[in-house]
Parts: structure tokens; sequence; C-alpha cells
């Protein structure tokens, strides 16, 4: 019989960062690896441009030359977000907390930080590489005009803050879900209700009023203001219902909502399933 | 508070032992069912102590609190010295968990998993000798869903003492294994007890405590109802043997505290050769069996 030898004794115990940086390693694996989250998180969002681009791009939003598809690609990115953040977390945490990677984890002596850490990272990354693969996509075939100057800070901000509003949101609504198998039927009609009122499938000035009052309730509505703001040219204010992009008011509106979210999830996230603890 | 002076059957830790856990008076309801209905149990260092009882008996509750999962609702519980309603990182990584069935892992291979694990510890073992160890080398590059049921659980083994752990909870390991894999699993923790390490072992396979356990403990309506080294519990060693020989073609059967003067009463009686003999004594089944009664049929 075989003796198994400690690796290098080190008496440290490895920091918060360093197990950080190995999670957010380890989650990106998980997620391009699972078929299912791969496509439904990532793909889709490119799949649904591509379908609604070439139904109605073409069409031109008089009185300007700027295209659906313009309008549309702008509504996809903001999609990402919550595609890649909210949606992604809402769904996968609920079935983590089912097929016990929770209860590991937190049997190990991993500070629980990390955990999220790894969430985080995960969810920057998938971001990055979908709204790289969209703006792609849209630039070959959707006529898409890369921002300038001043666009690419509200990009900047807009992207981070949505994120953290709505990673926040997904890890705070993971509690909602009974449980993990249940979690897609709750999620993503969630996500595609809001796609449909918040003006990413339909043009949101055309909306009805309850519908944009509705909306204007949840992040979404704002993201996809502000991006419309870096995709589309100044004159395209002229769709936007106060004449304006507001973006001062969308950073108030994401901000709230990341601290609210932040809150719920402090308050409500846990670890074990219902009568586990 | 404590309870085991009370009851014969539940022989108590030897006195001044070194104890890695130290439970006495636990409690924990769930709503009208109480779940765990005043535990005392110890586990001395370096021993392997089997917790055997009915699914339902609080074996799986009373295991999560000292585990640090779930908290209690009254008693005093020490594990490695600390109280695991404050589980810190520190003492987490002295201990090694090894929980029933999980589905998770399936889209990292084997190499993946362990070495992940082991960089959350301070002083882990090395990755290669424990896939070695558990008896999945071949299957290192192999995804988690690909692995069949008893590589499932060598898996969870192989996560669970990654960390070189001083205690390690095991529940119901070998499920699932075929003869020759839970063997190879034996050996591991025998390994393992050979190091130092305290084995907190809860199974449904009688012979497996048999064969492992130092000591054994019964848990059945929320207590323990015994508890004592496998070949004396419930009185195992003084209960009665039961001698069975044929006389032409009748079977008899006799059962006495005294078999060998029944032994040598008989072939004095039928000159020479006794056909059919045979001697039994209770095996730790039958014990098991009779201690917890009709709690057997429990469901979980």
């Amino acid at each position: 019989m075989t003796t198994i030898a400690t690796a290098a004794p080190t008496t440290k115990a490895p920091g918060a960062i360093s197990l950080g940086r190995r999670r957010v390693s380890i989650e990106l694996k998980q997620f391009f690896r699972d078929r299912q989250s791969a496509v439904f998180n990532f793909l889709l969002p490119v799949l649904l441009m591509v379908i609604f681009g070439s139904v109605f791009g073409s069409q031109q939003l008089k009185p300007t030359e700027i295209t659906f598809a313009q309008y549309f690609v702008a509504g996809m990115i903001a999609s990402g977000v919550l595609y890649t953040s909210f949606q992604n977390l809402a769904i996968a945490i609920p079935l983590e907390r089912d097929d016990g990677t929770l209860k590991r984890i937190q049997g190990t002596p991993m500070p629980k930080l990390a955990y999220f850490v790894g969430k985080i990272g995960l969810v920057f990354v998938a971001y990055v590489a979908q709204v790289t693969l969209l703006i792609i996509v849209g630039k070959l075939f959707y006529k898409l005009v890369l921002p300038s100057g001043a666009q690419w800070f509200t990009f900047l901000w807009a992207s981070v803050l949505g994120l953290i509003a709505c990673t926040l949101a997904g890890i705070a609504f993971s509690v909602v879900p009974k449980n993990g198998k249940g979690a897609p039927a709750i999620v993503s009609p969630i996500v595609l209700v809001l796609q449909f009122t918040s003006g990413v499938f339909f043009q949101y000035n055309q909306l009805p009023q309850w519908m944009q009052q509705f909306s204007a309730l949840f992040p979404l509505k704002w993201l996809t203001q502000a991006m419309r703001s870096v995709f589309l040219p100044p004159e395209a204010a002229v769709f936007e219902v106060t004449g304006s992009f507001e973006l001062g008011k969308c950073a108030a509106v994401l901000f709230a909502w990341a601290v609210g979210a932040l809150i719920l999830s402090l308050v409500f996230f846990r670890w074990n399933k219902r009568g586990q603890d | 508070m404590s309870t085991e002076t009370t009851n014969p059957l539940v022989v108590p830790a030897p006195a001044g032992a070194d104890l890695a856990v130290h439970v006495r008076g636990l409690h924990r309801f769930y709503g009208e069912t109480r779940a765990v209905d005043g535990v005392d149990l110890d586990v001395v260092r370096g021993e392997v102590l089997a917790l055997l009882g009915p699914n339902g008996a609080g074996k799986t509750t009373t295991t999560e609190i000292l585990e640090g999962y779930r908290h209690r609702d009254s008693g005093d519980v020490s594990v490695l010295g600390h109280d695991p309603a404050n589980a810190t990182g520190a003492w987490r990584s002295r201990i090694g968990i090894v929980l029933q069935s999980a589905g998770d892992l399936g889209d990292l291979t084997v190499q993946e998993s362990v070495a992940h694990f082991a960089g959350y510890y301070p002083s882990p073992r090395d990755v290669g000798e424990v896939i070695e160890a558990v008896g999945l080398a071949e299957k290192r590059t192999t995804r988690g869903s690909d692995l069949s049921g008893g590589q499932r659980r060598r898996l969870d083994v192989a996560l669970g003492i990654v960390g070189r752990p001083e205690l390690l909870f095991l529940d119901e390991p070998t499920t699932g294994f075929d003869p020759e894999a839970r063997r190879e699993f034996w050996d591991l923790i025998r390994m393992l007890q050979g190091e130092g390490t305290t084995i907190m072992l809860t199974t449904h396979y009688l012979e497996e405590a048999e064969v492992l356990a130092d000591r054994v403990a019964v848990i059945a309506r929320g207590r323990v109802i015994a508890c004592d080294v496998p070949s004396r519990l419930g009185g195992r060693d003084e209960s009665l043997a039961t001698v069975v020989w044929r006389e032409g073609d009748v079977e008899h059967r006799t059962q006495t505290h005294e078999p060998t003067r029944e032994v040598t009463a008989l072939a004095a009686r039928l000159g020479g050769e006794i056909p059919g003999l045979a001697i039994h004594r209770p095996s730790l089944e039958d014990i098991y069996i009779s201690l917890i009664g009709d709690d057997s049929e429990d469901a979980s």
C-alpha cells in the first residue's frame, strides 16, 4: 500500500484573492463546457440578433437613416448584460444548491466571498466575449456604427454598472426558485418579458404607456437606453420618450438597483436547500 | 443532561481519552419532529467510529451539525476543540467531509476537480497520489459526468481527503461500489487511520462497520441507543450461541451459554462425529436488528 505524501508543505492558508482567481477559472471552464449554459446564456442573444436583424433589420426609423437593426443591436447588447449576469446566476445558483456544489465548497476552508468573486469574474468574462461577438456580427451584417469618444465612456460605465446591478439581482433572485430544475421556467420568462417591454424587440416610444411605466421600474429599460446613446447617432434621441437619452437617470436607476440587490442578497442569500440548515 | 450512565448498552469512551468529537445532550427539532433527541457521543482521536441507524433516526442531522452545516437547538458540541456552529476556515481545513450523493463537478475532469479543491487547503496532499489512492488513476482526464456511480464516490472521497484532514466524516462512502472496490476502499481507510486520521463513518453495510470500526454507535429515535466495540455491541459476546446438528433427517437446534459443554455431550451421545454441526453467534447485523427493533422500517 502506498502512503500519500504531502505536497510542498505550506503553513499559510491560501488567500481570498488567489482563491477568487481559482474560482473564476473553474467557473469559466464549467460555464463554457456546459452546453446548456453556453447556448442559453451566451449564444442565444447572438442568434436572436441574427434572426430579428434579418427579418426587420432594413426597416428605417423615419425621419432618420437609422435602421431598426441598429436600434435592435443596441438593445441586444443591453440584453447581453441581463443574460450573462441575471439569467445566468439566477438559474445556475439554484442548480448548484441542488446538485451539492454549494454544500461541498461550504465544507472546505474556502472563504465564502471567493465563490462570489468567481461568479462575478465569470459574468464579466462572459459578457466581454458576448458583446465582442455581438459587435462583430452587428458590424458585419447590420451596419452597426462603433462608438466614438465619449460614447466609449458611456459604454464602459453602463456595462459595468449594469453588470453589477444585474449580477447582484441574480444572486438575490437565486433564492426564489424552489429548486434548480424549475429555475429556468421562472427566470427566462422574466428576461423575455423585460426584453419585449424595455425597447429591445420593439421600439420603446411606440409601446403603450402602461408598458413603458412598468418597464421603467427595471434596469433593462435604462440599460437599453444608455446603449442606444452609445451605438446610435445623436439624432436618435428623437425616438426617446423625453427626446433625450437621460444618461444621468440611467446611471441613478442602475445604481439604485445595485444597492437594493446587494441588500437583498446579504439578507436572503442561502447556501443550504430549504429545511437543511 | 447526560444520559449515558442510564443505558448499559452505551459504553463510554475510555476515561481521559483524547477526544476528537464530544457531544452531550444534542437536540434538534423540526417543528414537532424530534430529529435529534438527546445524542451523547464521543469519538476518540485516531479511531474509526461507525455510526449506524435506520433512515430517519437522526444520523444525518447529527453528522451535519458536527460538520457545521446545520444548527442545533440545544446541547454541547465540540469538534477538534471548536464549536462547529462557529466554523472558521482554519477549523475547516482540519476536517474532511464526504457527503452523500452529489451531482456536481460533471463538467470538470477528475484531475481538475482534485487539483482545484487541493488549492483550498494550507497543506494539501499530492494531487496525483490522492487520485491514485482512490483508484482513479486511469480516469484522471475523464469528466465527472462520464464516471460511473462508484467512480463518482471515489472522487468524493478524493476531495474529502485531499486537504489532509485530522478528522474525516464519511457518509455512506461505499454506496455503489462493487465488492472489489469496497475492499480497496477499506485498505484506503486503514491507511488513513494508520496516518492518525480520526474517522467518523456512517454506513448501511454492517460488514463494513465490523471490518473498519474500532467502535460502533447505533442511533435510533434521535438518540444513541448502543455504543461499544463491534464484538461486544449490545451484549453480543455474552449472548446465546446456537448449536445446530442433524439426527437422521431431522435438524435440531438449541440455544446455550455453554456451547462447548453442549457439543461435548452431543459427541458422547452420538458417538463421535456430529452430523451437520454448526455453532452460530449472533452477527453484528443480528444484534443491530434486535437493537433498532421496530425502527428498521422507518422511512427517511
